[in-house]
């Protein structure tokens, strides 16, 4: 009786085990998340891991086709903003549920703005709407209706509810119930989350399966790229969300085709001399990173083409001003990256006095022309990219140092004592509304970078590109902001305060076993249609 | 053992002269920037291939090691002078003296250096040539790396202090600096060659480690710090050993200064 009792119980542990092991396998996306999420709110998320959770377990009211960047109804069946910009009406959808099983209304729609809008919460997400002093007011005028109203007009208003994932006013489990596709099953500090699928999504697809088809994800904490690299070619993950040019090639030779190039991404790196009329510079050197021939000379002294093909090993592409290709809307099409020609760079230079002897540039009074560039240590990048600038501009004569310093000490330089020349960093930008740089190009911001905080702006294109970009912001007229930020790329591109170098691409590594997968450029590249993929098994499953 | 001293010590003349004579030995200048050839594995025209940007790897090594292996010595001995002066002066003195340098001494050893190094290089002038900074960084290194030293020098003058032969020399009227000069300073010296000794590899791996956090060298100009960083792209994925030659080099080079040294020097 006991030898059978032992075999039963060994019996039930091999098929619990491997019923188990057939189950992870069978259903369980995997993916690795670079540093722990900071919270778990969807109201204060900022940083990249609490986003992707947001992503993964939040419903929306509306969500950014990443695909055709358009928008696409969630929660809202349709909606409607004013003329003014000021207010958004929205009809909700019937009959959905959190995942703890509380229904959905307009109530939580007007929760969730409240607490987005709470001043002592501080939010990010909730930074975006505030374009006034003034109080946001949200009507619930049905269970399915509701209205918020804004103290001045919000540019772009429908597509940053994109980011808003709705929380719940009456459920017990507050910001853990959720109406996304997934929900925070487990999470083990340091290691990994487990999200679990919802079982009372209100998606389904053509032939009426409920979605996503995946069971669960786990979200692996994982630093290092190395090891997320042959994590993938081991099959532990499913894939990487955006990968290095490096590892991308690497990979390519390892497991050809895992790899996707989904194009030029948002992302820019560009250079830029300090303008700031009160910093410690000498006089001369102020005017030669003021002069407009000085800035275009050494711009067509860099060979971006180079840039692209050699430290980013042809995965990225010569960049042209500040709105990337990559944005169909907003990029003016009429501009060409600035070709790397060196005579026209000398000839612009002889129109302010400057003159080559002897292999060395000098201004018109004499001064060798010497400036050094500051980047973030660490980034291989761009000391790479510096390294290369630093010999296409020896070929003008120029002697650039190359400083690479941590990244306080040059957040500090460029921000507050000015003790630099120039910069070379980067922008990731997630937001295809050009209305998101309103901090970097009135000339009054904090981020303009090569002159920032101006009282009056210093020169006459600050002051047009200022009005320009203020009357975009100003209208909702679709047209005349597209007319307004194609001239402000014109300017930039003519003036060249930051001198645009190249546009990254944007690259996914995602394993044979995925289904559905389109990588594209917007983030999150690989998992924006997240109840859409499939492991395969599972759709059958579900059924 | 014997024998392993005069290898180190000829392997050490061997890469001296090599990196003496880069300008001769190396095929192409160390920032020239093939650019057609990035990351190209072992060829005639590049013997260890060329770098992410191009360059030759096998000039970058000689003149790297070129630039590691002469600064190093050279902070080596400033550090162990500055050592010399603070911790012979204490311990000859003694008295409040020697407390208030120790516990001075104990201090420095107590700041985490690396990160006094990088406040210290964050607050240097941009402007720098390549060349200067790396002088800049190795009299940093040398400026700061005496306290160890000088604890040990201190303790070994104030012994000599004590001894027999400084009494009778007292005795027969030296004092002063000439008790100094001719019966201490003598004495100290297998002690400062053993710390000058010991601080040479020290320095070589301290810029490496500045260098690997890109905070040592200024490029284009190569030292074993920048050549190491080159291995953070190292990848299983793609066997490149020829990217580990300056790790071998600089753990050979090292090992050579340690097999280099007198057993009594490495026993003080």
């Amino acid at each position: 009786m006991r030898q059978r009792l032992v075999r039963l119980g060994v019996l039930l542990l091999f098929v619990a085990v491997t019923g188990a092991a057939f189950a992870q396998s069978g259903s369980q996306l995997r993916f690795c998340l670079h540093s722990e999420p900071k919270t778990l709110n969807p109201v204060l998320m900022a940083d990249e891991s609490s986003e992707t959770v947001r992503y993964l377990t939040g419903g929306v009211l509306m969500r950014l086709n990443r695909l055709t960047q358009q928008l696409e109804p969630e929660l809202a069946t349709s909606w409607k903003v004013s003329e003014e910009g000021k207010t958004i009406s929205f009809k909700l959808r019937a009959g959905v549920h959190f995942s703890d099983g509380t229904a959905f209304s307009a109530d939580d729609v007007a929760y969730t703005m409240q607490q987005l809008m709470d001043p002592a919460l501080h939010s990010p997400t909730g930074d975006s709407f505030r374009s006034a002093e003034g109080k946001v007011i949200t009507k619930v005028e049905a269970k399915d209706r509701v209205t918020v109203i804004f103290p001045a007009p919000v540019v772009g208003l429908d597509k940053l509810f994109d980011q808003v994932a709705i929380m719940s006013a009456s459920s017990p489990k507050k910001e853990m119930a959720v109406l996304g596709p997934y929900y925070v099953a487990e999470n083990k500090a340091g290691s990994y989350l487990l999200l679990k699928r919802n079982p009372n999504y209100w998606k389904h697809d053509a032939a009426g399966v409920q979605l996503p088809y995946i069971n669960s994800v786990r979200l692996d904490i994982q630093q290092n790229r190395d090891v997320e690299m042959l994590r993938l070619v081991r099959g532990e993950i499913d894939f990487i969300n955006a990968v290095d040019p490096e590892y991308f090639d690497k990979l390519a030779a390892q497991a050809p085709g895992t790899v996707t190039e989904a194009g030029v991404s948002l992302d820019s790196e560009q250079m830029w001399f300090n303008q700031v009329a009160s910093s410690p510079l000498p006089a001369y050197k102020k005017a030669w990173f003021t002069s407009t021939n000085f800035r275009r000379a050494i711009s067509n002294s860099i060979n971006r083409e180079d840039l692209a093909r050699v430290v980013f090993r042809g995965h990225a592409q010569p960049a042209v001003s500040w709105v990337s290709p990559a944005n169909k809307v907003w990029f003016n099409a009429k501009l060409q990256p600035h070709a790397f020609d060196q005579k026209a760079a000398l000839q612009m230079l002889a129109n302010d006095g400057f003159r080559l002897q002897n292999g060395v540039l000098r201004d018109r009074e004499g001064h060798a022309v010497e400036f050094s560039i500051i980047t973030n240590a660490g980034n291989k990048y761009r000391e790479r990219m510096a390294t290369m600038i630093q010999q296409d501009l020896a070929g003008i004569g120029i002697r650039l140092n190359v400083v690479t310093l941590d990244f306080p000490s040059l957040i500090e330089r460029i921000t507050r004592t000015f003790d630099y020349e120039a910069s070379l960093l980067g922008l990731v930008n997630n937001d295809l509304d050009p209305n998101s740089q309103m901090n970097v190009w009135l000339s009054s911001a904090e981020q303009h970078q090569w002159n920032p905080e101006q009282k009056t702006p210093a020169t006459t294109w600050e002051a047009e590109i200022d009005k320009l970009m203020r009357a975009q912001a100003s209208t909702l007229d679709q047209k005349k902001r597209k007319q307004a930020v194609d001239r402000v790329q014109e300017i930039v591109w003519q003036q060249e305060p930051f001198i645009y170098l190249v546009n990254k691409n944007a690259m996914s590594a995602v394993s044979k076993n995925l289904r559905n997968a389109h990588p594209v450029v917007l983030r999150p590249q690989v998992y924006w249609n997240i109840d859409q993929l499939s492991l395969g098994s599972e759709v059958a499953q579900n059924r | 053992m014997k024998v392993a001293r005069i290898t180190a010590l000829a392997f050490l003349v061997v890469v001296s002269a090599a990196c003496l004579f880069a300008d001769f030995v190396a095929p192409a200048p160390y920032a020239r920037q093939f650019r057609d050839v990035p990351d190209a594995a072992p060829s005639h025209q590049h013997l260890l291939g060329t770098d992410s940007l191009g360059r030759d790897r096998f000039s970058r090594v000689l003149y790297g090691t070129r630039v590691s292996l002469l600064l190093a010595p050279a902070a080596a001995l400033l550090a162990s002078i500055l050592a010399a002066l603070i911790g012979g002066t204490a311990g000859f003195v003694g008295g409040w003296l020697e407390r208030c340098v120790m516990a001075a001494t104990d201090l420095f050893l107590s700041l985490p250096w690396l990160f006094l190094l990088i406040t210290v290089r964050a607050l240097l002038p941009l402007n720098t040539a390549p060349f200067t900074s790396v002088l800049i960084t190795f009299a940093l290194l040398g400026c700061l790396g005496w306290a160890a030293a000088a604890r040990v020098i201190c303790a070994d003058a104030r012994t000599f202090c004590q001894s027999d032969f400084i009494l009778r020399a007292r005795a027969s009227g030296s004092g002063g600096f000439r008790l100094l000069w001719r019966h201490i300073v003598p004495n100290l010296k297998p002690v400062l060659y053993a710390q000058f000794w010991i601080a040479v590899p020290v320095f070589i791996l301290a810029e490496a480690n500045l260098g690997a956090l890109g905070l040592g060298v200024a490029e284009p100009l190569p030292s074993w710090g920048s050549l190491l960083r080159e291995l953070e792209s190292f990848s299983p994925l793609s066997s490149q050993p020829w990217q580990f030659v300056p790790l071998v080099l600089l753990i050979a080079v090292v090992s050579c200064f340690h097999l280099a040294m007198k057993k009594q020097e490495l026993s003080v």
